[in-house]
């Protein structure tokens, strides 16, 4: 067996595992029994899982963007692997939600042929973080902070959930987000902690991504009819434990959190509804425009 | 030539597999501080299931060999075949020796 290179070393076939430690992929949803609950109302778990499905597509279209502009080939590959495990997490929220609603969607047809009304994120994932002149890298960390808190503390208490593919990805998802916001931590206490210039990006980023909080803890009925029946996670529940970790942050880098009050919602209706802000059309041609030129293009 | 974009220093990355042996030198990266480093190398270097233990070793904490002493520091082991245990059987069912 050689030592000199660790690739070279793992990949020496000694059994039949071809790959470096045989595939070992787990498949989270591979024992899981997909039939759906007698009592559960599909239409509305099809929206929730399009909802938490939403949350991580269009997040990870905002952090794929980054992909060649980030501040160091390191972080540049930080971000996409991020933005691909929240691409899994949509996979399987999408795949789920076209079962369950029943009409012939797959992940493809909801992901790319639904227009801007039918998606169901929040609308703190859509904003323009950056690396456009939307934002730069300290707003797109200080969202990265505040949506895998959030994310992490709602699929922790997902995997509790009567439906049993909905608490298969919680479980999975719960390791990768966890990984997501000790990243997001990990660069608001170097970037509060290093230059004062930094330290003020980070402040201004802050005080961009602030007035998106409310929302997240801002139930739907969908969620709170799913709630009632140990379906979905009231996101109401997750403030007190949101708050309390962002603090310990925030705390940690010596840096305040804002007061800036939450925009007007739109007609009282939110990204949940599937009202967002003017960031959304462009995000989604990007995002959709090669599925609807090509139809069924496969590559 | 223009100043190299990194400021971060470079970090030796030690990589140790799911075999249970020896951590290996995989490759280097740049990162703020030695925290960062270690969370690169996860992003960089274990992407596909490589590892269950990492080492970050700063690359100025490294004293190498030189090439120049090639022939002083590695040649005169080259006729002392005495040194390899190649007078030994194995057992068949011992393995990484």
């Amino acid at each position: 067996m050689s030592f000199d290179n660790a690739y070279e070393a793992i990949s020496e076939s000694n059994d039949e595992q071809h790959w470096a430690f045989g595939t070992g992929f787990d498949d989270p949803l591979s024992d899981v029994d997909k039939t759906i609950l007698s009592d559960v109302d599909r239409a509305d778990l099809a929206t929730y899982c399009l909802m938490l499905g939403d949350d991580a597509l269009i997040l990870s279209q905002r952090l794929a963007e980054w992909c060649s502009r980030a501040p160091e080939l390191e972080e540049d590959v930080a971000l996409a692997n991020i933005a691909l495990d929240l691409l899994g997490q949509a996979r399987m929220l999408l795949t789920r939600a076209g079962e369950v609603e029943g009409a012939g969607r797959d992940e493809d047809a909801l992901a790319y042929l639904r227009d801007e009304p039918d998606f169901r994120n929040v609308r703190l994932v859509e904003l323009d973080c950056g690396p456009g002149p939307g934002g730069d890298f300290a707003t797109t960390i200080a969202r990265l902070l505040v949506f895998a808190t959030w994310r992490l503390a709602l699929m922790t208490h997902l995997t509790n959930s009567r439906d049993p593919v909905l608490s298969a990805i919680a479980a999975k998802a719960v390791k990768e987000l966890a990984y997501h916001r000790d990243h997001a931590a990990q660069w608001t206490l170097r970037l509060a902690g290093g230059t004062d210039y930094s330290r003020e990006r980070m402040t201004v980023a802050l005080a961009t991504i602030w007035p998106h909080l409310p929302e997240l803890f801002t139930p739907h009925p969908t969620e709170l009819r799913l709630a009632a029946m140990d379906i979905a996670v009231n996101p109401a529940t997750l403030k007190s434990e949101v708050d309390s970790v962002i603090g310990q942050v925030l705390t940690a880098a010596a840096l305040d959190p804002p007061a800036t009050p939450p925009p007007a919602p739109v007609t009282n209706r939110t990204g949940r509804d599937g009202a967002h802000t003017e960031a959304m059309p462009p995000l989604l041609a990007e995002l959709q425009h090669l599925a609807r030129s090509l139809p069924g293009a496969t590559w | 030539m223009t100043e190299p974009r990194s400021s971060w220093p470079l970090y030796e990355v030690f990589v140790r597999s799911k075999r249970g042996l020896n951590h290996v030198h995989v490759g280097s990266l740049h990162a703020p501080d030695p925290e960062m480093a270690l969370r690169n190398a996860r992003d960089l270097y274990t992407r596909r299931n490589e590892g269950v233990s990492i080492w970050v070793v700063p690359a100025s904490a490294v004293t190498a060999s030189s090439p120049d002493e090639k022939d002083p520091f590695f040649a005169p082991a080259g006729d002392k075949v005495y040194r390899h245990p190649t007078f030994y059987s194995i057992p068949d069912d011992v393995p990484h020796l």
